[in-house]
C-alpha cells in the first residue's frame, strides 16, 4: 500500500497479495448478470421446491400415525399439507413474477424460457459443451449466462417441469377447493380432460421426481462448473456478478 | 299416450294414501335439495304426466346395477317408482320373454317415438362385429342402436354403461365400449357407480319426470347434485385423515378406532358420488364406514388405476409393479451414482491436467 507511486490505485490489494496476484487481478473481468429479482427468484423458489417435495413426498406416504389427541385437536397432516399448499403458492407467484422478469428484466433474464434452436452456433456450442461434460474437450468455453446445456436443463425441468407441476398441482388443489369455486371452474375442462384424477395424482408424484432429478444435477454442475470451469457459478447466483477466470478470448 | 295412467292414479291405485303420497313428494324434493316450494310442483306434476315410458336394456353388465335399483330405500321408491315410469321393456324384470318381450320393445319404440328414455345397464362389445354379447339373437350393440334411434335421452346406468367397468379393463379383450362412444347423438346421463347408489338412480329418474328435463350435469355428464363432492369431501372419518391417524394395516388397533383408510390404499379423495351422504341399503353404512376404503367405483376406469390397497399407484408402463416412488427412486439412483462417476472423472482429469500443464501456467503468469 506505501507503493502507490509505483502502481496505480486500481491494482492496490491488500494482505498477501503479491506481484503475480496483481497482475492477474488487473486482468480479471466481472459482469453483472443475475439481477437481484432474478436471484431472489432462485433461492426463494429452491427453498420452495425442497418444501414441495418433502411435504409431497409425506402426502403420497404419509408419516406412521401420531396420536397426540383426539382428531379435533390434532393437525398433523392438516399441516402437511398446508406447507405444500403454502410453498406451492409461493412457488407460482415467484414463477409468474420471474416470467414478468423476462419481459422487463436484462438479456439473461430470457434464457431460461426459450432455446434458440433455430441458430446453427448454438447447436455447435451445445455440442461443445457436451463433449466437455464427457470429457471429449479440454477446455470449456466462458458464458456470461447460461452455457447452452445447461439452458437446455433450465427451460426443460424449470418451466416446462414447474409449468406441469403447477398445471396438475392447482387441478388436484381445485379438487379439494370443490366445484363452484373459481379454480374449480377454471381446472374443470382439464379435470374431465383427465378423468380419473387418480391417474393427475401419479403423474405429478412423477413430477415430483423429475424436479428431484434435475436438482441433483444441478447441484452437481453448479459445483463442478465452480471448480472446474473459467468462470464463477455458485457465488454469481448469490452476487450476481459473473466473474472469469481468464480473459482469453475464446 | 292418454292410455297411459298419470302417476298418481298408479299411486292410488297401489293403496298409497294422499298422505303417503305428499310424503314422498317431500322427501323427493328434499332428495334432490330442492326447497318445500318445490313440493306441490313435485305433486302436481305426478299428478298430471303421464308416466313416462322406459326402455331398459342390459348389455355386457352383472345386474348389479339393477339389484341396486330395486333397493331403493324409500318404501315408496321401491314401490312406486317401477309404477312411475312405464317400464315397457326390461328383459330382466319383465314377465314376458323371448318373442313377447321384443315384440314389446318394438311396440313401445313405434308408438313413443321420441318420447321415452332408454335405460342402458352395461355396455356393448365391439369387438368381432359385438358378437360377445347376444340378446334377443342380435349383437347387443345392434339393440342399442336401434332403441337408441327414437329415443328422447339415454341415462347410462353404472360404471359399466358410463366408463366401461371390470370388462373393459387393459387389456378389454372383446372390445367393450361405453355408450356415450357408441352413441353420439342423443343426451346421455351417467350415473357411475358398481352399482349406483339406489336413491341416486330413483332420484335422477325422479327429476327427470318431474321437471321434464335433464338433471344439471357436470362435464363428464353426470348429475351435479350426486357427483359434484368426492367422497373424502363428505367422509365422516375426515378429522383422522387431517389430524394424520391412519389405519396401518388391517384389523390394527387403528382400524377398530375408525381411523382414517388413507394408508390402505382408499380413493375417497379421488372418487366423485354421494356415498357418504347418501350411503346405501336405508342409510345404513357405505364401505369406508363399515371399514374398508373406497374402491373408486365410480370413477373412469377404476379397474386400471392401480391396487385398491394403495395410494401410490403401480405404474405398469415400466413393465414391473413399480410407483411412481420406485421408479423415481431408481432414476434418482442412476442420475446419482452416474454424478459421483462423473464428479470422480472430473477430479482425476483435471489433476491430469494440472500435472501436465503446470510449468506453462507458470510462465503463463509471471
Amino acid at each position: 500500500m506505501t507503493r502507490g507511486a509505483t502502481a496505480p490505485p486500481a491494482r492496490a490489494l491488500a494482505g498477501d497479495a503479491t506481484e503475480a496476484d496483481r497482475a492477474t487481478v488487473a486482468r480479471r473481468t466481472s459482469v453483472y448478470v443475475y439481477e437481484v429479482p432474478v436471484r431472489l427468484w432462485h433461492w426463494i423458489n429452491a427453498a420452495a421446491i425442497i418444501v414441495l417435495c418433502v411435504t409431497g413426498y409425506l402426502i403420497g406416504s404419509p408419516p406412521p400415525t401420531m396420536i397426540i389427541a383426539e382428531a379435533t385437536h390434532q393437525f398433523v397432516f392438516g399441516y402437511i399439507r398446508f406447507a405444500h399448499f403454502a410453498a406451492a403458492m409461493i412457488m407460482t407467484v415467484g414463477f409468474f413474477g420471474r416470467i414478468y422478469w423476462a419481459f422487463v428484466g436484462n438479456h439473461h433474464s430470457k434464457q431460461m424460457f426459450m432455446l434458440p434452436v433455430w441458430k446453427r452456433s448454438w447447436w455447435a456450442e451445445v455440442w461443445h459443451e457436451v463433449k466437455w461434460y464427457a470429457f471429449l474437450e479440454r477446455t470449456p468455453k466462458k458464458y456470461v449466462g447460461h452455457n447452452p446445456l445447461a439452458q437446455i436443463a433450465m427451460f426443460f425441468f424449470m418451466t416446462v417441469g414447474m409449468t406441469f407441476m403447477i398445471v396438475t398441482g392447482f387441478a388436484l388443489y381445485a379438487e379439494g377447493a370443490g366445484a363452484g369455486t373459481v379454480l374449480h371452474t377454471i381446472a374443470a375442462p382439464f379435470l374431465a380432460w383427465i378423468g380419473n384424477s387418480q391417474v393427475l395424482h401419479s403423474i405429478h408424484h412423477l413430477g415430483m421426481w423429475f424436479i428431484v432429478i434435475f436438482m441433483m444435477i444441478h447441484i452437481y454442475a453448479a459445483i463442478r462448473e465452480d471448480i472446474m470451469s473459467r468462470q464463477s457459478m455458485v457465488s454469481t447466483m448469490i452476487s450476481g456478478t459473473r466473474t472469469f477466470k481468464d480473459d482469453r478470448p475464446d | 299416450m292418454d292410455q297411459i295412467e298419470t302417476f298418481y292414479d298408479v299411486m292410488r291405485r297401489q293403496g298409497i294414501t294422499r298422505r303417503s303420497f305428499m310424503k314422498y313428494c317431500s322427501l323427493t324434493a328434499a332428495a334432490l335439495g330442492l326447497g318445500p316450494s318445490f313440493v306441490p310442483k313435485i305433486a302436481h306434476a305426478m299428478e298430471t304426466k303421464p308416466r313416462t315410458p322406459v326402455i331398459w336394456v342390459h348389455g355386457l353388465e352383472c345386474t348389479c346395477c339393477s339389484e341396486s335399483f330395486i333397493r331403493s330405500a324409500h318404501p315408496l321408491a321401491k314401490d312406486v317408482v317401477l309404477s312411475m315410469i312405464s317400464l315397457d321393456y326390461d328383459d330382466t324384470l319383465m314377465a314376458a320373454a323371448g318373442h313377447a318381450a321384443e315384440a314389446a320393445m318394438a311396440d313401445t319404440i313405434e308408438r313413443y317415438k321420441g318420447e321415452y328414455i332408454l335405460a342402458v345397464e352395461g355396455n356393448p362389445p365391439l369387438a368381432e362385429d359385438g358378437m360377445f354379447c347376444i340378446t334377443g339373437g342380435k349383437p347387443f350393440v345392434e339393440k342399442l342402436r336401434y332403441a337408441a334411434k327414437d329415443a328422447k335421452a339415454i341415462i347410462s346406468w353404472g360404471a359399466c354403461a358410463s366408463y366401461g367397468c371390470v370388462q373393459a379393463a387393459k387389456p378389454n379383450p372383446t372390445q367393450a365400449t361405453p355408450v356415450h362412444k357408441v352413441i353420439t347423438d342423443k343426451p346421455i346421463i351417467k350415473v357411475p357407480g358398481c352399482p349406483p347408489i339406489a336413491e341416486v338412480m330413483t332420484g335422477v329418474i325422479t327429476y327427470m319426470l318431474t321437471f321434464d328435463r335433464m338433471p344439471e350435469l357436470d362435464r363428464q355428464g353426470r348429475p351435479k347434485m350426486f357427483y359434484s363432492q368426492r367422497i373424502h369431501d363428505k367422509c365422516y372419518r375426515r378429522p383422522h385423515f387431517d389430524a394424520g391417524q391412519f389405519v396401518e394395516s388391517w384389523d390394527d388397533d387403528n382400524a377398530r378406532k375408525g381411523y382414517c383408510l388413507y394408508k390402505m390404499g382408499c380413493k375417497g379423495p379421488t372418487t366423485y358420488n354421494a356415498c357418504s351422504t347418501v350411503r346405501w341399503n336405508e342409510g345404513v353404512s357405505f364401505p369406508i364406514q363399515s371399514g374398508h376404503g373406497c374402491i373408486g367405483c365410480s370413477e373412469d376406469g377404476f379397474w386400471d388405476h392401480g391396487s385398491f390397497y394403495d395410494r401410490v399407484t403401480d405404474l405398469t408402463q415400466f413393465g414391473v409393479e413399480a410407483n411412481a416412488d420406485k421408479v423415481g427412486f431408481a432414476a434418482a439412483g442412476v442420475v446419482g451414482g452416474g454424478i459421483a462417476l462423473h464428479a470422480a472423472v472430473s477430479a482425476l482429469k483435471s489433476a491430469q491436467v494440472k500435472s501436465q500443464s503446470k510449468p506453462t501456467v507458470q510462465n503463463e503468469e509471471a
